[in-house]
């Protein structure tokens, strides 16, 4: 079967006051594959994510997601473009001044014709599926920071888009509160035909939900390929980094 | 014959590019995509078709349905529930397994519409609103003034763990830097109020009587005012702000935890520095509002200098002096206690250092202009 690419990258270079943050980064993701891109800090992760959802302004280099090219998209198409993308802040980046259900429903009300009642209803089952629909009419101020967490997922979500980014999911998490998240996202790829691109560095969700792994060290790609072929490289940095998990067998025994 | 249409397997197709609906005999085919904007037209305008025929029994047929999302089961589910409502017995049939599989996870578990907690009455508002006002506010601006207060005696004996050079850092930002925007504001103010009141005075031929009113208006009320109302933009706003990004950004935590007490590490410093240069600006204040009231005396009622002065001694008390200092002490504390209360209440978020930031010169100016009334009164 012939995978179908939804987001290609070829020679992304980018700068910022003269020091060169990304040279030369080239990678793709695949259609209902979960794409991890790792990293340690500073290696370029999140300015890679920006590029790809047209945060940055492309300077050098080609991106397509969904088959679109990001560098001469107009403003319209955009716009389109944004409608089929889910994506997951590291901080939730929910809106203070809306409740929790008004967040989640804000793309549909917007950018639907569904009558308030039928929206209510989405959003109170969105939620559901983060278990969170006890927090409908709370403001973002009133939750914890994993229920923050739970609800910008069911906010990325509410328009079933076919890609979903993630940003740092992980980021001040407990194991178990990522491990839900975890299987959630694996639940939407499966069954939506989702297709992901997640920025982490937690070494246990990759293991659980990775198809496919980049590497980036100091904006360089220095592995692309299979989560079991990332496992076996001799790449040092790749290595250094899987090599946590082996600590921890280690010490188990 | 009404009667009889409503049994009669009655038929309308609705079709809209990537979907279409068919119904016959009871049954609503649905084919091609169901999706966001599918849902949206299904919700309401086959809806609206449905009821209207009001038929007794449904069945939606989903046998065509190639892909559906979320929304497009919730839609589903709606239609059932509404038309159910109505009597009308509806059927789900059919389906891929794929579409069926999506029925189930974003099934209708009995999804239960959390309600909003029930509005007030509005004397129990009104009540809560007095308690509030007594407990958060009016208390906890007690406490905050007694704990600053504590400190600052406590910081001028305790000399071993004083925070170092912050409080020249402090008179620098909050005194020097105002001195030239005081300046030039009270010059404004001392010009236009003698050139207004000169009109008034030459009607009656008391010409010199503006220095009277000059000095008085300006040494009194206007130099200290002035200056406590740019203050309190200046610094009171840079004080809120301040304390309150350093609570958002678990500064204050931090600081505690190193077993230095906020209170005297941050605001003590910027008390000293208030109490220490207001005077000064008052000061400043006063002489260059006298100032442009001399100059429009000596431009609109031919006023020399020489006359101007030698009436100001006369109008002028030694009272003006003390007065002038003891406001320059409650403004000054007003001001930085008021940025700190506001400063210490903001809430997690970067969101509520410029609210508290905006409430915190709010309340400082009104204060002030309370406490000011309250002061004129007692040194009338």
């Amino acid at each position: 079967m012939q995978l179908q690419k939804v987001v290609e990258v070829k020679g992304l270079t980018a700068s910022f006051d003269d020091k060169e943050v990304l040279s030369d980064v080239s990678f793709s993701a695949n259609k209902g594959e979960v794409t991890v891109i790792l990293g340690g800090s500073g290696s370029g992760k999140t300015t890679v994510l920006r590029h790809l959802l047209g945060l940055l302004t492309l300077h050098q280099g080609q991106i397509s997601v969904l088959g679109k090219d990001i560098g001469t998209l107009t403003e319209d198409e955009q716009r389109d473009l944004y409608l089929k993308l889910g994506v997951f802040y590291q901080s939730g980046a929910l809106l203070n001044s809306l409740t929790v259900g008004e967040n989640v429903g804000l793309p549909l009300v917007q950018h639907s014709r569904i009558p308030r009642e039928l929206i209510e209803e989405i959003v109170t089952m969105k939620l559901g599926l983060v278990n969170l629909e006890y927090a409908y009419h709370l403001y973002p101020s009133q939750l914890s920071g994993g229920m923050l967490k739970r609800a910008a997922l069911a906010r990325a979500i509410a328009m079933d888009p076919p890609l979903l980014f993630c940003d740092e999911p992980g980021a001040g998490l407990d194991p178990v509160s990522l491990e839900s998240l975890d299987h959630l996202i694996l639940n939407l790829k499966s069954l939506l035909g989702m297709s992901v691109v997640l920025v982490t560095h937690e070494v246990a969700s990759i293991m659980r939900v990775a198809d496919r792994v980049v590497f980036l060290e100091e904006g360089k790609t220095v592995f692309e390929g299979s989560l079991e072929k990332a496992l076996k490289s001799e790449e040092p940095g790749v290595k250094a980094f899987f090599s946590v998990l082996k600590t921890q067998k280690d010490k188990n025994l | 014959m009404k009667r009889k249409k409503k049994e009669k397997p009655v038929q309308f197709i609705s079709n809209d590019g990537k979907h279409s609906y068919r119904y016959e005999g009871n049954t609503l085919h649905l084919n091609g995509q169901l999706k966001l904007v599918e849902s949206g037209r299904l919700a309401r305008n086959v809806l609206r078709k449905l009821s209207a025929l009001n038929p007794s029994s449904l069945t939606l047929n989903l046998d065509r349905l190639e892909d559906i999302d979320s929304s497009g089961v919730m839609a589903l589910h709606f239609v059932k529930d509404k038309l159910s409502e109505k009597g009308t017995h509806v059927e789900v049939e059919g389906g891929s397994e794929e579409v069926r599989k999506k029925m189930e996870l974003f099934g209708h578990k009995a999804i239960e519409k959390v309600t909003r907690p029930p509005h007030r009455s509005y004397p129990e508002v009104l009540g809560a609103q007095v308690q509030r006002f007594f407990l958060t506010y009016a208390y906890g601006f007690l406490l905050l003034a007694a704990n600053v207060f504590y400190w600052s005696l406590a910081d001028l004996f305790n000399t071993k763990s004083r925070r170092k050079g912050e409080f020249v850092n402090q008179a620098v930002l909050i005194g020097v830097n105002a001195s030239l925007i005081v300046l030039f504001m009270s010059f404004v103010i001392g010009l236009v109020l003698a050139m207004h009141s000169s009109g008034q005075l030459r009607l009656f031929g008391a010409n010199i009587f503006i220095v009277d009113l000059t000095v008085i208006a300006v040494m009194s009320q206007m130099g200290p005012l002035i200056t406590a109302i740019l203050v309190a933009g200046r610094s009171g706003s840079a004080i809120a702000a301040e304390i309150a990004t350093m609570k958002v950004t678990a500064e204050l935590d931090a600081l505690k935890t190193m077993g230095l007490d906020p209170i005297r590490f941050v605001v003590v410093p910027k008390l000293y520095a208030a109490l220490l240069t207001m005077p000064f600006l008052i000061i400043i204040a006063n002489v260059s509002g006298i100032f442009g009231g001399g100059v429009a005396a000596y431009v609109y009622l031919d006023i020399t200098p020489e006359i101007f002065i030698n009436r100001m001694r006369d109008v002028m008390q030694g009272k003006d002096l003390l007065t002038a200092f003891v406001k320059s002490q409650v403004y000054a504390s007003i001001i930085v206690l008021t940025g700190t209360f506001y400063g210490f209440r903001v809430a997690h978020s970067a969101e509520g250092v410029g609210k508290v930031t905006t409430i915190a010169v709010v309340v400082s100016i009104s204060l002030v202009i309370l406490a000011d009334s309250i002061l004129g009164l007692i040194f009338y």
